[in-house]
């Protein structure tokens, strides 16, 4: 019980940083109508930055904020230099040509950085537990992650609902006469808003990496789940990421958690630690045929994109 | 003779809160060409959507030929006789002129699972496609790629293409939309020639073209019809003279 | 189309180097050519598969590779059982492969543009991970395949040069197979479908089975490659239908040209050769490569192909 307790603790917060990226594709896709495949090189870049802050300072938050601001600019320097050539084209034109920018910055990183993995260490303070309730024990800085995403998924609900250009996102406005007519300077906001959905994603990358470890690529594989999450809450939708990605943050936590169990009830227990690993990873992605079967559209669709 | 070619009964549709199609019903007889206007936003391309199967209606019922159409996949619309133009040019650009009107005889031609043979030299597409694009006055221009064309010349592409496949029945978007007074003129002088032959449900702003053109109207204000019946009852109508014709006629006046 | 222009000229030139490639290999000594080159026609045969759903039918496929893992693994396995004969393998190769397009094109197909990219990335995981889990056929290390696919004397694919030329004879029957394909009615509809959907359903095409027709075919095509590729290798491993093959095989289609039948195979040997003349200067060549890819869809959409098709002399 105590275990399964845990395990959903892990799953809201692996969703809620599921969140983080898909909100910032998402944000990214609704005001610019831009694909961005190169999202989860920031993913990638907050961590690395995060790492190398964190050592030079020697203080865990200040190398935190500083990876965040350096992973802003970056995002606004390339929205500025290269993304802002492919507003207005196709689709296929973005997805080619971030696919590009991912085979870039892996490379870059590499030269920058190093083939090896790296490390950031948590500051004692946060290297603790946390008596959630009589008996049961959490690490700190999850419960932080958990709290930090909660308060930044605040920040989006007020953008969406309260702000104009949270009017925007919900209308799945692309058109840039309307954001013209709403007195806002174009190439400002848009190059703004591709710095916040970098910074999102920078900021889960950044988080993660006391828990995983910074290394190249690792942006891609959460940017796929960062995809189904989309696809299961519905493109376009905020509130559908949200739900979609607390329920994928659960599923693949806790099947991971208790999938081998269950297997081995069923299977000679050779096979079932066969293939318990790999039918862990599958669950999302059955999740998502399910959804796809029953609704095409998502959970939340918006319905006119 | 008595029952409509297009029966339309009790249509409704709204769009998260806001009411596109209010009860609306409406009869279209065979043989005659039915204006339906009415000012922006009164809901008349949602009701061609629907007519022609892009959208679901939420209630109601759409009948074409006594066969109740209201669930009919869009694709088998055109096969029954219905066929549909576009507001906004949607055409194959990055095909010829003459591919364009060639698919869609192609679509009238049974199967397409035909994996050999060059569509492009089969005179039973062809033949029939250049017939149509010269009966609209695009015959010397049906070799050109559809992107080099103006505007005025896609709208007769796409009439073309809805007349290829001999309709019972042309749904017609704002034909005039874009096009100069010259143009319009041509497109009138068209339509009027093409009601002889076809029953018409024609949606459009031109207020000139539609007295022209029109053996009965329906007005549509907020998707709901407020008043339907011969040119001469609809212009003397207070109602619909309140609710558009007014501010139509100064808007046609210098109307595009 | 036709006509002794630049391109045209090239692109013969191109043809007539690949038929005598390995006689030259052999008098110059290199038989590492051979090996090189092989291997661009069989992921070129990819490529031209992807293109007939990606640059004619407008279906940005990121999952296309995992029909070459599924190829291979056909392949590997039946070999691993015993059964060597390439007159079981390769059809097997196909027919499986054909039935995985079926059921994976039948829910992806559904969707449309950013969702349809999505969604097929998501199977490739998917099936990566299936792949992984394959304990039986070396899960994530892979599967050695001893014996190459076995026909009849004199043919024997463990021979560098009839492999090639096999390999060759398969590529040119393919391109040729969908050049009838696309200017067909059926190529039409897929053409039409991608140009604009929603008037193909308004003028009577249920376009979703000629789509889901042409992944299949597609797919079955992917899927021979994969079952030449696992020949070539020896070797079949999850990593063959990781999604960043798939991004490989895009980069192929896109640099080539995808207006053309021939622009895949253009892209294979670019790149290949690119690579191979690359990394023998730096190990971070695709620093190069990333941004190149991205000034090619700005401003070079036609690939080389469509640079080609413009020079005048």
């Amino acid at each position: 019980m105590l275990l399964f307790l845990e395990q959903c603790l892990n799953g809201l917060q692996l969703g809620l940083m599921l969140f983080l990226l898909a909100a910032g594709l998402t944000l990214i896709f609704g005001i610019m109508d831009l694909v961005n495949l190169a999202h989860g090189s920031f993913y990638m870049i907050g961590a690395y930055f995060a790492a190398t802050f964190t050592a030079l300072t020697g203080d865990f938050i200040l190398g935190a904020a500083l990876a965040i601001a350096a992973t802003v600019l970056v995002g606004m320097a390339l929205e500025v230099i290269a993304i802002r050539r492919l507003y207005g084209r196709d689709h296929l034109d973005h997805v080619l040509g971030t696919f590009g920018l991912i085979l870039f910055f892996n490379e870059l990183v590499r030269l920058v950085w190093g083939p090896a993995g790296m490390n950031v260490p948590l500051p004692a303070w946060l290297n603790t537990h946390f008596t959630i309730l009589p008996g049961v024990e959490y690490p700190t800085y999850r419960i932080a992650i958990i709290l930090v995403t909660l308060l930044v998924a605040l920040f989006m609900y007020v953008l969406v609902m309260r702000t104009r250009i949270g009017m925007l996102i919900r209308a799945g406005a692309s058109n840039r006469e309307m954001v013209g007519a709403l007195g806002v300077n174009i190439n400002l906001l848009y190059t703004l808003v591709f710095g916040l959905g970098t910074g999102l994603a920078g900021l889960a990358g950044l988080m993660q990496a006391p828990i995983l470890t910074v290394q190249i690529g690792m942006g891609e594989n959460i940017l796929i789940l960062a995809f189904v999450v989309i696809i299961i809450g519905g493109i376009g939708s905020i509130r559908g990421a949200f739900i979609a990605a607390i329920l994928v943050g659960l599923v693949d936590t806790i099947g991971r958690g208790f999938l081998p169990d269950i297997l081995s009830l069923l299977l000679p227990s050779r096979s079932a630690s066969a293939i318990s690993p790999a039918l862990s990873s599958m669950l999302i992605y059955l999740m998502m045929a399910i959804v796809l079967v029953l609704r095409p559209q998502g959970l939340f669709p918006v319905s006119n994109k | 003779m008595s029952q409509p070619l297009l029966q339309v009964d009790n249509l409704a549709k709204r769009f998260d809160g806001i009411v596109a199609t209010d009860d609306l019903t409406l009869g279209v007889v065979a043989g005659e060409l039915h204006a339906v206007i009415g000012p922006n936003g009164a809901g008349k391309t949602t009701l061609i959507s629907q007519l022609a199967g892009q959208l679901a209606p939420d209630s109601g019922r759409i009948h074409f030929e006594g066969h109740d159409i209201t669930a009919l996949p869009m694709y088998r619309r055109s096969a029954l006789g219905l066929a549909r133009s576009f507001q906004i040019t949607s055409l194959f650009l990055d095909l010829s002129v003459l591919d364009n009107v060639a698919l869609a005889v192609q679509a009238h031609a049974g199967h397409s699972f035909r994996f050999w043979h060059n569509a492009r030299l089969e005179a039973e597409l062809r033949q029939p496609a250049r017939a149509a694009l010269k009966r609209v006055g695009l015959g010397e221009r049906a070799d050109l790629p559809a992107s080099a064309l103006s505007h005025g010349e896609h709208r007769q592409i796409e009439l073309a293409m809805a007349l290829v496949g001999s309709p019972r029945m042309l749904l017609l978007d704002e034909p005039m939309a874009g096009l100069g007074p010259e143009e319009s003129a041509r497109m009138v002088e068209m339509l009027r020639a093409l009601k002889k032959e076809v029953t018409i449900l024609l949606v459009e702003h031109d207020m000139e073209a539609v007295f022209a053109l029109a053996d009965r109207i329906t007005v549509l204000v907020y998707g709901r019809v407020i008043a339907s019946g011969a040119p001469v009852d609809i212009r003397a109508n207070a109602a619909v003279r309140d609710a558009y014709l007014g501010e139509a006629e100064a808007e046609g006046a210098g109307h595009v | 189309m036709t006509g002794l222009t630049p391109r045209n000229f090239i692109i013969a030139a191109l043809l007539v180097i690949l038929i005598v490639l390995p006689v030259y290999a052999g008098i110059a000594g290199k038989p590492f050519l051979i090996t090189l080159f092989t291997r661009i026609i069989i992921l070129a045969m990819a490529a031209v598969s992807l293109n007939l759903i990606m640059g004619y039918g407008g279906m940005v496929s990121f999952g296309h590779a995992i029909y070459i893992g599924i190829g291979g693994y056909v392949v590997g396995i039946l070999a691993q059982e015993g059964f060597l004969s390439g007159f079981l393998q390769w059809p097997a190769a196909l027919l499986v492969s054909g039935l995985f397009a079926a059921a994976i094109g039948a829910l992806c197909l559904r969707t449309r543009g950013v969702y349809f990219i999505m969604i097929t990335l998501a199977f490739a995981q998917l099936l990566y991970y299936v792949a992984v889990g394959l304990d039986r056929y070396g899960g994530d290390d892979g599967l050695t395949m001893y014996r190459r696919s076995e026909f009849v004397r004199p043919l024997n694919m463990s021979d560098k040069t009839q492999f090639y030329y096999v390999s060759l004879i398969l590529l040119f029957g393919v391109m040729a197979l969908i050049w009838k394909l696309i200017n067909s009615r059926f190529g039409m509809v897929i053409q039409g479908s991608r140009s604009n959907d929603l008037r193909m359903q308004a003028i009577g095409f249920p376009t979703y089975r000629y789509r889901l027709v042409c992944f299949v075919i597609a797919g079955m095509i992917c899927g021979l490659a994969g079952a030449l590729l696992a020949n070539h290798t020896e070797f079949v491993s999850p990593a063959m239908m990781h999604w960043t093959r798939s991004g490989d095989l895009i980069v192929m289609v896109v640099l080539g040209g995808m207006g053309s039948v021939v622009g895949p195979l253009i892209g294979a040997v670019a790149l290949l050769v690119l690579e191979e003349a690359l990394s023998g200067i730096t190990e971070y060549w695709q620093i190069i490569l990333g941004p190149m890819l991205l000034l090619v869809v700005l401003f070079a959409r036609g690939g080389i192909d469509g640079l080609l098709a413009k020079v005048r002399l």
